[in-house]
């Protein structure tokens, strides 16, 4: 029962690892070397990379910035909520704000274009979800990240919450229109 | 106490030695621990039941305010309390030593139990419904984290009085040589909680202060940072303590030697040492942390503490495959794994915990610890997925394989119903494998964790997840409900073992305590070295491989690892690019 006694042999360290396991580990450690290796290689050719990109701001900063993009390129209102749509510019700067309990505004954007996309939250934090693709970040407030998105299919998608934020956690949604 | 009066008691079916300060602390941190886990059970059937979209039982604040005290009590409270009795049992029992300083014990218990009943109150109280991790500016009752404070401050005393008894030991030479495997485990678990306690006072503190309105601004980026440090680090206890286990079960039950001390002792090393920032695969997906950043600090330039995981895995079944084959069972690849006890809870708990802790926690862990293929995975149900299969599947089954052993052996009584004992551990591991699976699967389909409703009634767009979401989350249901009934069936059958299990001999009292008359003052003998091996490595195995079945199932292993790897780089280099 040795697991639980002390080791047989007195000097342990230099009785030799016997092939199964000395083959395990040289085989696991090249698999660990190379999942390392993955990650700066997709920065390099992947196209699917979270940006560096993040400032610090405030909540009211945020807020006149996003007043902006709403007042000059807002195209309709939806919803019983009244949410604006925005249709900004190609390559233009967007920007989308997290508050309990509200993503703001809804973005029309067009397919295969590059925007830059600033988020950030009035409030606590939040977790940006875009459905059903399936893209998630983590929002901060105080942090303004910026993340550039080229949308590579048209048809609508839902900005959800994907971090618990309290009771309204659930009614937190907007879209996002793309079109060809 | 002075060692001369120290009081101690052979164990006739194990051999081990209880000294009886320790071994009563040992089972009143083993019981508080399995009231706990009730506690956590009954709040994971509510939660459980409203994440169902058929069931939605709760309503919305008492869902938020359930699933706060379900991750509290199982994660923290149930797992802690149950590591002080591995803790008190590593050092004491296997080392034939008494305890460092008892009353400090009685103090580590008291703090622990005062502070777990704080946190629940406040959760109770209804303006704590935080989650586990209290993520700031979102706040909580001042008794919240003042609760978690004191309940740190016990299991700190804990580990110091670990350290303290293996000085003792040291001192008053209770054993011949290095310590066992299994005490070196359980050191390397009390290493690394003593830094996950200090890096959950830096920011507990100042977050209770905060909360008294003494401190003005905590960062939320700081606070994920440093609160991960505690977060991850505490798995890291929990995986070295389960590990342990897997191993104190190979040598109780096989007369299990390690294939070699110096691979499984560095690979324990290597937890210490690749630990510290490991928290940043918690934070892959933030602003205001850079790629390189998270790309060191979650794979420290190669994934050595995945290395050590890997390692394990082999190493624990090959031990075990390599003490059959000694015993006879030389013959073809995986007869010793055929003729091993299946019928023996120990054993069956502990082998689901390894085979589900690797296949299913290990491997979803390390891919969606990968920085872009986070993208895909954080913060969606899959990840409440992956950590019920290591925490639930790896560590909490480990702990009942243990309390299998303890039963008879620590508290002097014979498992009640053994006819159902014996199926617990395939109810519970299967029910929890599923469970796991299935939520993984909903998670890749977008579903969110931490949601009262995945319909988002009432918010201002709808949306409706593709009804195969709906199919795997009804999936996870049924699978929850076999692991509730095997959970259930486990806290039935260890608290009934307390209370009516046949006495192992007449001196057993209520519960399994025991007066002075068990013990004397004699001083247990020297233990001594392990028995050098009778047969050689040479005779056994197949083409000089002593553990040849384990090999094949480490490459099963790895082949599922890697296929499983690259679907999930496939699919995300299909969504909308970023950069
Ligand atoms: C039959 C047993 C169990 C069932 C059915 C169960 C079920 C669940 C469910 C449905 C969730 C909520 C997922 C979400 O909405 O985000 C959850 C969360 C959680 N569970 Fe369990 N659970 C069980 C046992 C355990 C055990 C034994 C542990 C730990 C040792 C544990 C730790 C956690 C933690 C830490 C969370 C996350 C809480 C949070 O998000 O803050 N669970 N569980
Ligand atoms: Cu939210
Ligand atoms: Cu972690």
């Amino acid at each position: 029962m040795s697991t639980i006694l002390p080791p047989s042999d007195v000097i342990w360290w230099k009785v030799p690892v016997d092939r199964s396991e000395g083959l395990w580990v040289g085989i696991a450690l090249l698999w660990c070397l190379f999942m390392f290796a993955m990650m700066p290689i997709w920065h390099i050719y992947g196209n699917q990379n979270l940006s560096n990109e993040a400032y610090r701001t405030h909540p009211e900063v945020f807020q006149d910035k996003v007043n902006a993009m709403v007042d000059a390129h807002t195209v309709r209102k939806e919803t019983q909520w009244n949410v604006p749509v925005v249709k900004p510019p190609v390559g233009s700067d967007v920007y989308m704000l997290g508050k309990k309990w509200q993503w703001y505004p809804a973005l029309e954007l067009k397919k295969g274009e590059s925007y830059r996309l600033h988020l950030s939250s009035m409030d606590w934090q939040h977790g940006f979800s875009v459905q059903p693709i399936n893209i998630n970040a983590q929002i901060l407030p105080g942090y303004e990240s910026v993340m550039t998105i080229t949308p590579n299919q048209a048809g609508e998608f839902t900005i959800i919450c994907n971090e618990y934020c309290g009771v309204g956690h659930h009614f937190m949604t907007s879209k996002i229109y793309v079109t060809e | 106490m002075s060692s001369s009066k120290a009081l101690f008691r052979m164990d006739p079916g194990s051999g081990l030695f209880f000294n009886k300060s320790a071994e009563t602390l040992m089972k009143v941190n083993a019981i508080t621990a399995v009231v706990f886990l009730l506690i956590g059970g009954i709040l994971a059937t509510l939660v459980t039941a409203t994440r169902m979209p058929t069931l939605h039982t709760l309503p919305t604040a008492q869902f938020y305010q359930a699933l706060t005290a379900h991750g509290i009590d199982m994660l923290i409270i149930f797992i802690i309390f149950f590591e002080m009795a591995v803790l008190y049992f590593a050092s004491t029992a296997l080392l034939r030593v008494r305890i460092a300083a008892p009353r400090w014990g009685w103090v580590q218990y008291i703090l622990m139990l005062v502070g777990a009943v704080m946190t629940n109150y406040a959760i109770l109280q209804g303006n704590s419904s935080v989650m586990m991790t209290s993520y700031v500016p979102m706040p909580a009752e001042p008794l919240f984290y003042l609760g978690l404070i004191l309940f740190a401050v016990g299991a700190l005393i804990g580990c110091f009085i670990f350290f303290g008894t293996l000085v003792i030991a040291k001192e008053e030479r209770t054993y011949e040589g290095s310590v066992p495997l299994i005490v070196y485990g359980a050191t390397v678990a009390a290493i690394i909680a003593v830094f996950t306690i200090a890096s959950g006072a830096i920011i507990l503190i100042p977050t209770f202060l905060w909360s008294v309105g003494l401190v003005s601004h905590i960062d939320p980026l700081m606070y994920r940072v440093i609160w991960w440090a505690l977060g991850h680090s505490s798995q890291q206890i929990n995986v070295a303590a389960h590990i342990t286990i897997w191993y104190m079960v190979a040598g109780l039950l096989f007369g299990a030697k390690p294939m070699s001390e110096k691979v499984s002792r560095t690979a324990f090393l290597l937890y210490i040492l690749f630990l510290q920032l490991a928290s940043a695969h918690h934070i892959l997906v933030d602003p205001g942390v850079s790629s390189t950043w998270k790309v060191f600090n979650t794979s420290y330039a190669m994934y050595l503490a995945v290395l050590a995981s890997m390692i394990h895995g082999l190493t624990v079944p090959g031990s075990i495959e390599v003490a059959q084959r000694m015993k006879g069972l030389n013959n073809g690849l995986f007869t010793w794994l055929q003729k091993a006890p299946w019928g023996n809870p120990v054993f069956s708990s502990m082998f689901i915990s390894l085979i589900g802790f690797g296949f299913i926690g290990g491997i979803s862990g390390v891919v969606m610890g990968v920085e872009q293929i986070n993208l895909i995975i954080h913060n969606t149900i899959y990840v409440p997925g992956h950590f019920h299969a290591t925490v639930v599947l790896g560590t909490t089954m480990a702990f009942m394989s243990a309390t299998y052993f303890l039963l008879p052996t620590l508290f002097g009584r014979e498992i009640f119903m053994f006819k159902l004992a014996k199926l617990q551990p395939y109810l519970f591991g299967l029910g929890m494998a599923g469970f796991s699976v299935f939520m993984m699967g909903a998670g890749t389909m977008g579903v969110a964790r931490r949601h009262w409703d995945m319909a988002f009634t009432g918010a201002p767009y709808a949306f409706e997840y593709p009804a195969i979401a709906y199919t795997l989350m009804g999936l996870t249901g049924i699978f929850a409900a076999m692991a509730i009934i095997g959970g259930a069936l486990f806290c039935v059958i260890a608290v009934g073992t307390l209370l009516f299990g046949k006495k192992v001999d007449s001196k057993v009292g209520f519960m399994g305590f025991r007066g002075a008359d068990s013990y004397t003052t004699d001083r247990p003998p020297l233990l001594e070295r392990a028995p050098a091996d009778t047969v050689s490595h040479k005779d056994i195995g197949i083409g000089g491989f002593v553990a040849p079945g384990t090999f094949i199932m480490a490459l099963v292993f790895l082949a599922t690892f890697v296929l499983y790897y690259f679907v999930n780089w496939k699919y995300l280099s299909s969504v909308w690019g970023l950069s």
